[in-house]
Formats: structure tokens, sequence, C-alpha cells
């Protein structure tokens, strides 16, 4: 069993089927229970694959303003800043909860 | 006092050895006893007891000192508000709260919201035959401090004892009276089309602190829930804007959502609401997705939904923001006239989506 | 949460949106696969962002939906037995049985609990000895690595008093089924994600063959979905019949190895009834027989239940995708969240559930117009 970071939120989950996961990866989990390491560096080129697509009108210099502010999560920062997940890396830091059975 | 518990993350503290009594006026005759038991609830020696050397101490006011079988008080003259609630919290601590702050909160609450000015409450208590003195104690404590800090005072009261396993340790029922602002007209059935809609701040954060507790779904974090007494925050709202509030309410159990939802179809109106707009706690966000919830539909006990005429917006917002309970408040959305008793939120993705009146309990027993 | 919000990101969505319609010159027919999916394009308006002529057909990709009435009925009968834990997943509670449901077994004294993890069954197991605690392992291959751990932790620690409900589902055969039948309409598959992530995606490529159908791979996120479907008209396009990868940050060819190692130890492939289609030869998991002794059907003699399903009830259709769920006579009358005929309509991969509680019961044009409010709204 590891510990797991989901965002802030910490949880016991088996990594029993990820044998190659080291502390500060991140994981698929799915009922308890980690099944896939994440690639990040093919993550990080998908992302950027995605940034690139649509018309090419549209890449202007204020797209990097649009995706920072697109980019984040449909909620308000903490004000008294706990929220930030850096704070609360433990073994295994991996979010991502999978959906679908 | 034992006040070791639901300061943090941890579950419910069991005290294992006696409670520490320092701080009642009389500890002697209750040290003979760390666990409730049948006679205090009998009306006999015991039960007086717990009154004068527990509850009195902790309650103190001239209403509750007679000690008679109902509380003598005046209330100015006007409309009177009264509310009832009962509170079946599991667990009875948890990070940010008990059941006892909630017990006052919670009916503090449902007075504000339907305008009045809280004023005096009765506590009434079911006691499980073992329930450990000082877990009871400990309640107490928090109630009195809630009370202390809403302004309000417990005044009548009552205690029962069921044998063990007829219980879950401790229910409360308040029930509380409060004075009507002068003029007041809020209501579910008064939102208006136009009307621009608020929250006092983030959505979520008590549902999810049960949660981190819950039995079989536990999660370390530093959620906590948002038990507070607004008729303050309220109060100063009010004396902003007046009549310009439409409607107020505090999303309770269903959450935003459900409230929302009430209030569109009291009033038969539509909402629409920004879903990027509604403030979520990032953890609260990820505690959420670990379970498969939806933040909209978790439970709050420290928030208002107000519905207020468009142009007292914006001074309603930044009443909010410049009070402590109030730092995060945001607009979220608006008062439309299509599609009446239904509630719309438009997504991240740009499309719109319906946000259901959610059937039955997400988890029961969060108040 | 990294690598979670950035593929929820509205603009980038909308750009990829925008190059489905230019790549797309022809009506195509999709299937999702998995309810997980179905959730996220319904809720995410995903299908309301693709040109007209692209419509995405919901699978069966609902494991609670799929799992037999009379198999639902026995846990019912399990559950309300003196003695017994029951537990499941949250939204097993409220899925019926003939004529009643685990909530309403709850109701009546049973002793019916919700966990995230079976892990966390066998918890409970070790701490009520005198009771036996049972699971509803219902499930595609996702959560099939979660199930055999438990059963597996259970036999090593020598329990007497854990046992499994099975229900286990394999979607290849599935997507046969689909594609064999007489009356099927779809021209591409999304497969499951995290399915895959489980049992990699070689078992793919032959049936990509036999039908002449793109499969791709695709994950559960908005840009996710946009990139799948993108994938699949590009290549219908084309006339290409491969399959692709587009979850490759998750997902390899071979799969999780050491979970496909304790899946062939603790089960083995079954022939399975699929609620609403039938049954397909091989589309299941069973206990095998070194972990038979923790099969609930067996520990149970359950006989003589009642089964009969809802005559109303359009859910086998639904599942098949040959209806949208707004297209059920009963959708939002006779059938709702509160009140199901099946289980579609409460599951949280079920379809009917997705299109009723994200407010299909709105026309497209009523829904589309639906935020006209906001543009003037104040925002702080």
């Amino acid at each position: 069993m590891g510990r797991v970071n989901f965002g802030g939120v910490v949880k016991n989950v088996c990594l029993d089927y990820v044998p190659e996961v080291a502390v500060g990866d991140y994981t698929i989990v799915h009922v308890g229970f980690a099944l896939s390491k994440i690639d990040e560096q093919t993550a990080l080129e998908t992302l950027e694959l995605f940034r690139k697509m649509g018309t090419l009108e549209e890449e202007l210099a204020s797209e990097e303003e649009a995706f920072a502010r697109a980019a984040k999560a449909p909620q308000s920062p903490c004000p008294d800043g706990s929220c930030d997940p850096a704070e609360h890396i433990q073994p295994a830091d991996a979010p991502t909860e999978s959906r679908g059975r | 006092m034992a006040e070791q518990v639901g300061a943090d993350n941890s579950k419910v503290v069991e005290t294992s050895s006696a409670p520490d009594f320092a701080g009642w006026s009389c500890p002697l005759p209750l040290a003979d006893y760390p666990t409730i038991v049948m006679g205090h609830g009998g009306g006999g020696k015991l039960g007086n007891e717990l009154v004068e050397h527990l509850f009195l101490p902790a309650f103190r006011n001239p209403a509750l000192e007679n000690l008679g079988d109902a509380a003598i008080f005046e209330l100015s003259s006007g409309r009177i508000a009264m509310s009832t609630d009962s509170f079946v919290v599991q667990p009875i601590f948890f990070p940010g709260g008990s059941i006892g702050a909630l017990a006052v909160n919670g009916t503090v609450n449902d007075l504000a919201v339907s305008g009045a000015d809280p004023k005096y409450l009765s506590a009434s208590f079911i006691l499980e035959e073992g329930f450990p003195l000082a877990q009871l104690a400990a309640v107490v404590r928090a109630m009195a401090d809630a009370a202390a800090t809403a302004g309000v005072r417990i005044v009548t009261g009552d205690t029962k004892v069921v044998e063990r396993g007829h219980g879950d340790g401790c229910y409360i029922n308040t029930a509380g009276v409060g004075v009507l602002r002068p003029g007041i007209n809020v209501g579910p059935h008064r939102a208006q089309v136009g009307d621009v809609i608020l929250v006092s701040g983030t959505i979520g954060d008590h549902g999810m602190a049960i949660m981190s507790v819950r039995e079989g779904l536990e999660f370390e974090s530093q959620i906590r829930s948002d038990c507070a007494a607004l008729n303050g925050l309220i109060a100063e709202v009010l004396d902003a804007v007046g009549n310009d509030v439409h409607a107020m309410r505090d999303p309770t159990r269903g959450g935003l959502a459900s409230t929302l939802n009430e209030i569109a179809t009291s009033s038969n109106v539509g909402i629409e609401i920004d879903e990027t707009s509604l403030p979520v706690r990032t953890e609260v966000q990820s505690a959420c997705e670990l379970l498969g919830l939806d933040p909209v539909y978790v439970a709050n006990e420290g928030k208002v939904v107000f519905f207020v005429a468009s142009e007292a917006a914006d001074r309603v917002l930044a009443t909010l923001r410049a009070h402590p309970l109030g730092a995060d408040a945001a607009c979220i959305g608006q008062v439309t006239g299509q599609h009446p008793k239904i509630l719309v939120a438009h997504t991240a993705m740009g499309a719109n989506r319906v946000i259901a009146t959610q059937i039955g309990e997400q988890l029961p027993r969060i108040c | 949460m990294k690598y979670l919000t950035e593929f929820r990101n509205g603009e980038i969505a909308q750009r990829m949106a925008r190059e489905i319609h230019q790549v797309a010159t022809r009506p195509w027919k999709i299937m999702e696969v998995c309810g997980g999916q179905t959730h996220s394009i319904i809720r995410n308006g995903i299908d309301q962002m693709l040109p007209a002529g692209i419509e995405m057909i919901h699978g069966p990709g609902c494991p609670v939906c799929v799992t037999p009435l009379g198999l639902i009925d026995k846990a019912l009968a399990i559950a309300a037995q003196p003695g017994v834990i029951f537990c499941s997943f949250g939204d097993m509670l409220r899925v019926p049985g003939t004529d009643r449901d685990l909530f309403q077994v709850k109701g009546s004294g049973g002793d019916v609990r919700v966990v995230y993890s079976p892990l966390d069954a066998v918890e409970l197991a070790v701490r009520n000895p005198d009771k036996q605690v049972v699971f509803f392992g219902v499930g595609f291959e996702t959560t099939a690595p979660a199930n055999a751990m438990s059963v597996h932790v259970a036999k090593r620690r020598g329990l007497k008093n854990f046992s499994l409900l099975v229900s286990h589902v394999l979607v290849p055969p599935a997507i046969e089924a689909i594609m064999s039948s007489p009356d099927n309409k779809v021209q591409a598959f999304l497969a499951a994600g995290h399915v895959c992530s489980v049992m990699g995606y070689w078992e793919y490529p032959p049936i990509a063959d036999k039908f002449q159908i793109p499969i791709v791979v695709t994950g559960f996120e908005p840009l996710d979905l946009l990139d799948g479907i993108r994938r699949a008209v590009i290549q219908l396009e084309k006339g290409e019949h491969r399959v692709e990868n587009a979850y490759e940050r998750i997902v390899t060819y071979a799969g999780n190895l050491p979970a496909q190692k304790l899946l062939a130890e603790v089960f083995e492939i079954t022939d399975r009834a699929w609620r609403g289609i039938g049954v397909i030869p091989k589309s299941g998991w069973r206990l095998s027989e070194p972990y038979r002794e923790f099969d609930a059907e067996e520990r149970f003699h359950i006989a003589n239940i009642h089964t009969e399903e809802s005559p109303l009830c359009k859910a086998g259709d639904v599942l098949r995708g040959a209806i949208k769920p707004a297209e059920c006579p009963a959708f939002g009358k006779e059938c709702t969240p509160r009140h199901p005929l099946g289980a579609t309509m409460v599951s949280s991969e079920g379809a009917c559930a997705a299109y009723f509680n994200y407010g299909r019961f709105l026309s497209a044009e009523d829904l589309a117009n639906a935020g006209s409010a906001l543009s003037g709204a104040a925002n702080g």
C-alpha cells in the first residue's frame, strides 16, 4: 500500500499492480488500486499537440494568456494558501481517479 | 475538560481514562459516572446533577438559572420567527466542528435567512446509555461557544436517555426564536427575473469534511467543515441593501443545487449559473473527484445563497467580501424567465447542462 | 489536479471541435463503449460540439446496467439475510430489482454498506468474524484487478466469511456482438481507455480487421474524447480501419502485466448473459476453480426468486445503441431517477441517467439557448 495524493487529498492505495512506480510519480487510481503510471512526457506532448489544433489564425500572442486563464481549475484558490498540493507531497504523489468500470 | 476533540483531521477521539472535570463548578458527583446511565434521563437526582453541573455552567444566563419548566423572556414587539432542527450527524466530532456547533448554528441560520434576529434557543438531548460524559461535556462546550459567538442564549432544555443500542450516542434538537427585522420581505417565492445570485463562499466543505472521517470512505485532507453562525453576515447585507435581497437560504443538505432548484420552483423562475464561477476549494474538488461526487450537491453549514436585485449586486458582493465569513463570496448566476423551475449551468466547455434536484441523500447523516 | 484539469480546457476543446468540423465531409456513427465516457460526453456537451452528421451512439458500457435482473434479485436476497454484511459501490443502492432495491433492503433492516474499494469489504470481514461479508463485484476489466486482489487477499488470510458476487463482463466480445447484430449502424468504436490500461489493446486489431472498422483507444476528459472522435473521423474519411491509441500517456499495447497475471489466476472466461442483449459467448469472467469457494452464488444457495422485467423499460435498446434514452416513451415520465424502471436510469454509468440528470429532456435548441441570460451577469 502507498499513500497517494489526489490534489491535496491523501488516501491509501494499493500499488501492487504498478511495481515500477516511485514517490513523485503520477498514476491512475481506480477503487483504491493504482492501475497505470502516467507517462508525464507523453502527457505534456499530447497537451502541446492539442494546443496547436484549430485554425491557424487563432495562434495569437494573447493565446498564452487565454490558455493560462482557461487552464485554471473552475474554482477559486484557497485564500489561506492551504490548497497547494505541493505542500502535501507524500510518498507516491499521484492524482487522478479513473472513471468507468 | 477534555479538549482533544474534533480540532484536526482525526476521527472521534475515544477518551480512555477519567475525564478532566477541572473546568466544572462541582465535579465530584459527576466523576462517579464517566458514562451516561439511564438515571440521567429520569428527572431525578442524577438528571438534576447533569443540569446543575454540566448544562447550567456552560449555558449560564438568567433565563436558564431559574430552572423552571419554561424559560421566561421578553422579545421586542413585531413578528417572531421560530425554527427547529434535529441533529444526528455521524461522527459527532469532525474536522472543523461537532454536533454541538451544528445544533446551535443550524437553528441560528434558519432564523437568520428568514430575516430574523435570533435570540433564544432550546436544547433537547437524547443520549444513549453508555455515551461518555467527557464527550457530552465537549459537545456542550461547543454549543456554549457557538451560542456566545452567535449572540444567542440557550434558555431551556431537556435530557432523555435511551437504552444501549437504541440510540446512536447523542442526538440533539434545538428550537429557536428570533425577531423579524421590521419591513423585511424575503422568501423563496420572491426571486425575480433579472435577480443576481451570489454565494457567500466556497461550497462543499462541510459534506466532504464529514466524508473524510466516515467509516469506509476515510481520507486524509485539510478539509474542514464551514460550520458557522451567519446572522452577523446576513445582518450586514440587510443593513446595506434592505429589501433588495429577495431571497436567501443556507444550502445545507442537498447542497447548492437543491437550494437553487427549490427557489426556482417556489418562485417559478429559471436559473442560470456559470459553473466556472462557483467557488470550490481545490481539496474539496479533489475529494469529490475521488468519490465521484459533484460539489454542487454537497452539504454546507456556513454559507448563504442570496438572490438580489441586480442593481444591488455589487454592493452585496462588497459587503460579503469585507466580512470574515464572506471572503470568498462570488456572483454565480442570474434568474431568467426562460425554462421556469429549471436550473441550467454553463460549463467550462461552453455547453449548457441542467443541474437536476438530487434524488435522496448523497451521504446520510451529515447534519 | 495535475494531468486532469488541463484536459478540460474549454478553449482548446472549442478548437479541437473546429478541427473535426474541418475534416468531416460525410455523416458517421461512432460508438463509445464505456459508460464513463457517455457521461462525460453528455455532461460536457461534447455531442453538441460535433458537426451535425457525426452521431455518438452510446454502447453497453455500464456493467451494472448489463448485469442480468436475476443476479440483481439474487443480490437483494443475499443482502436481506440476517448475518450478512452486503457491500457494494454507492450507485448500486438504487438499481431496481424486480420488486425492490438495496436501499429498501437496508431500510428493512439489511446490513448494506457502501465501500470505496473491495479491500474495504475484506477489512469488514476481518473485523466481523461472526458475519458473512459479501461484495458485489460488478464491472468491466477496469474493476477486475481490484476484485481479484480482494479474493486473493481473502484466500491468503484464510478468511471463511468473505465472498464475491461476480458480474464481470468483457469489452471485446461486446464489440463483436454489436458489430454482428443485423441492425448494427456503428461504423467506428472508441475503446474504453481505462479498460485498456489494464488489458492493453492487443485484442482489438483482429476485431478491426474482421469488421473493417476503426477502433481508437480513448480517455474520458473532454479533450481526450474530442481527440478520439477526431482520429476516428479521419480514419473513416480515408476508409482506414486501424487500431489507434489516443490515450498514450496511460495505455500501452501490452497493458498492465502484473494485473493480467493475477486476473488469469483468479478468474476464468465464461459465457455471460447481458441484460437487454442476451447471452454473449465467452464475454465474462467467473472465479477459477482454486477460488470458487469465494463465489457468493455458490455459498448462498438462492432459489425460487421471481424475476420479471418491466414491460415498459427499453434499457436493452438503449444499451445496444438502437435508441437514445430520450427516445424511450417512458423517459422522464414513468421512468425517472426517483422511480427508475431499469438500471440505466440510476447507475453512475447509465446512459438514461446521464441524459436525465444533465437535462436532455429539454430540446437541444432550448438547452443551447438556455445560457443567454449569463452574458450580462456580473462576475465579481
